[in-house]
């Protein structure tokens, strides 16, 4: 078992024509990902990596029976992208541009209300299963099937996290990668309370930073209902202090969101938070199997 | 991106918004012809894009053009939190009978924008949120552009005592709706909202911040960037594509990826260094980013080292080392390289750095703990 994504899942690639896109859509077909298709408005009819492509997103998941839709797109059309996907009922939708206007999110947030698909990003590096499935940009090899969750706001920084267990041979369940804009279309609390159901995981790393009330409302979930062994590492412990958003943001924002606030609450809520992606492995070496 | 606040006021005045006349002025000479043209007394206003501007004395009321001439030069002399006065927005002064708090911003938490109001406006509203909390009233749009009448009844009402006041104020909170939509802010606010005399409203300050991420779209808004209150470094850098920020210790960064330069920059600190920057040379890097990269650290006489820490997805390893390569070509590198190189095309770039006699990390430990003792 896993999250989100598995062997099963049949993926379409908007964008696919476009630089990134390609080249992605070939680095996924690799890995082993069921790529079905792609989207390009305007170049239906083309095939790239021997998939073809269609005009709209409904035509592709009409002809495929894709369940998942990967976003390359620049960020000035991502919100279209994202639309047509809701509209298309696709049931997970991924996307990895970056660079969304903020007012494009609280469109695509009140476009989500009611809607059953799920949305993981922007400006995220996918989601994967390993050995599996993998929907994203992340370098596959350093991945490994094995027990442990992972969950973060950066893309690098969670491939040094994935590499650090994959080095002591802990394996991962599923590894998702939030995205780290203001807003986003599925939170940490939402992925844990996936990972606590998944009966193939037994831990979960969850790396935040600084910066909003995530890592906090997470906490808050996390003391009334994960059992599972838990490691949390917070970013930005060094950065400068935050840009001010007027009083407004004083007003409405509930508390302290430095790195060390976030360390503090996470421990409080049993999770244990290291100084090091090198010392998670550790703390996971006696506690799984 | 931050705008000064008779820009602001410029695009509340369009949206509709009521706000209090006035003129931006750079010399004494056109204060003195804008307060004529407003009649005495009248407001100066020191334009920084800084907090706290009046606890520093930059805001004066002058009542005669002999006192205006004093307290412009004074204004004109102040520096506000390191920042010189270059601009002074001369007001009409209004005789103020009450003042509130009135803001739009995104939510990010609720996934919405809430327009905040009290009627307790003022420096002190960051206190009486925290201290009177049932003082500052929220209205969310749930997704909406526009106001829902059923809704927004109550909340004017809890804001605003009287129905004259309560069509004054929906006119208000329209047009910072409009301003907000029409220009991608990320905030708009005012603080205060007045009364005068006559029981008229008026938007006395302005402040808004708007959305990098959609300056592509507002051309006209973009150019509204004040260069005083950018590190030129940092502009430059943001043209290469590179993501920079100067701090004061004497270990250079090149990471990719914002999580691990900043947890890079963490992580020499936890050993005992002190970082002098955050770089970001961002994905799919080709090397003369990390040519472009060292140029701009190289810059700081404090640094006395500098980690490359680069973890390969997009980023391909060996496009990193070609840029090392190149640089150790170009330029004549005053102080030491430590590399760390893992993931896509690791191999490669190893082989090509050893043959030339760089020696690299695998792990970012070994390479953290190598930098600090070289810049200790």
């Amino acid at each position: 078992m896993s999250i989100l994504v598995n062997k099963d899942t049949k993926v379409i690639v908007q964008g696919i024509t476009g630089r990134d896109g390609s080249f992605h859509a070939g680095q996924m077909i690799e890995y082993g990902t069921n790529v079905v298709g792609g989207v390009t408005p305007g170049k239906g009819g083309q095939e790239v990596h021997g998939r073809p492509v269609f005009n709209s997103v409904r035509e592709a998941k009409d002809a495929t029976g894709a369940n998942c839709a990967i976003i390359y797109v620049p960020a000035k059309f991502a919100k279209a992208a994202i639309i047509e996907d809701l509209e298309a009922e696709m049931e997970l939708i991924i996307c990895i541009s970056e660079g969304l206007p903020l007012l494009d999110m609280v469109e695509v947030r009140a476009a989500m209300r009611g809607s059953s698909s799920r949305l993981i990003g922007p400006n995220c590096p996918g989601v994967i299963t390993p050995g599996e499935c993998k929907v994203g940009i992340m370098p596959g090899h350093i991945h490994q099937p094995g027990p442990i969750g992972v969950v973060s706001r950066s893309g690098t920084l969670t491939y040094e996290v994935v590499y650090n267990l994959s080095r002591e041979g802990i394996g991962q369940s599923t590894c998702v990668g939030i995205g780290g804009d203001p807003i986003i279309g599925t939170r940490f609390i939402d992925v844990l309370e996936l990972f606590n159901k998944d009966e193939a995981t037994q831990g979960i790393v969850m790396v935040g930073e600084i910066g909003g009330q995530d890592e906090q409302i997470a906490a808050e979930y996390i003391k009334k209902e994960i059992s599972k062994p838990m490691v949390g590492f917070i970013a930005g412990r060094t950065a400068p202090k935050g840009k001010r958003m007027g009083h407004a943001g004083a007003i409405i924002s509930s508390g302290d969101s430095t790195a060390e606030a976030k360390r503090a609450i996470l421990q409080d809520a049993g999770v244990h938070v290291v100084d090091f992606p090198d010392e998670i492995p550790a703390f996971f070496q006696q506690k799984v199997s | 991106m931050k705008i000064h606040e008779y820009q602001a006021a410029q695009l509340f005045q369009k949206a509709g918004i009521p706000i209090v006349e006035g003129t931006i002025t750079t010399t004494v000479d056109e204060a003195v012809q804008a307060a004529s043209g407003l009649g005495y007394p009248v407001v100066l206003k020191s334009q920084v894009l800084v907090g706290g501007r009046g606890k520093a004395g930059g805001i004066k009321v002058v009542k005669s053009e002999e006192e205006l001439h004093e307290k412009y030069a004074q204004l004109s002399q102040l520096s506000i939190k390191g920042y010189q006065v270059k601009k002074i927005y001369v007001v009409r002064a209004i005789d103020i009978r009450k003042e509130f708090y009135l803001a739009a911003i995104v939510d990010s938490a609720n996934d919405d924008i809430v327009l905040i109001a009290s009627s307790e406006g003022g420096v002190e509203i960051e206190e009486t949120a925290k201290t009177n909390p049932d003082a500052i009233k929220k209205y969310y749009l749930q997704g909406d552009r526009e106001i829902d009448a059923q809704r927004f009844a109550p909340f004017i009402r809890s804001v605003f005592d009287t129905p004259e006041l309560q069509e004054q104020g929906q006119t208000v909170f329209a047009g910072l709706l409009k301003t907000f939509f029409d220009n991608d802010c990320s905030l708009a606010e005012i603080n205060p909202l007045v009364i005068d005399g006559s029981g008229t409203i008026y938007a006395a300050d302005a402040k808004i911040n708007l959305d990098d991420n959609a300056l592509d779209r507002h051309e006209d808004l973009a150019a509204l960037r004040d260069m005083d209150y950018e590190e030129p470094d940092e502009i430059e850098a943001k043209e290469k594509n590179l993501s920079f920020v100067k701090l004061d210790g004497n270990v250079g960064c090149i990471v990719n990826g914002a999580g691990l330069a900043m947890a890079t920059m963490d992580i020499v600190k936890l050993c005992g260094g002190n970082p002098a920057n955050f770089l970001d040379v961002g994905g799919s890097s080709n090397p003369e980013k990390v040519l472009n990269a060292l140029k701009i650290i190289l810059r700081s006489p404090d640094v006395r080292a500098i980690l490359i820490n680069i973890f390969g997805g997009i980023t391909r390893c060996d496009d990193i080392a070609a840029g090392i390569l190149e640089a150790r070509r170009q330029m004549d590198l005053p102080v030491p390289l430590v590399i760390r190189l893992t993931g896509t095309n690791e191999a490669e770039a190893k082989e090509m750095l050893t043959k030339e006699g760089v020696e690299t990390f695998s792990t970012m430990r070994e390479a953290v703990e190598k930098v600090v003792a070289l810049a200790n």
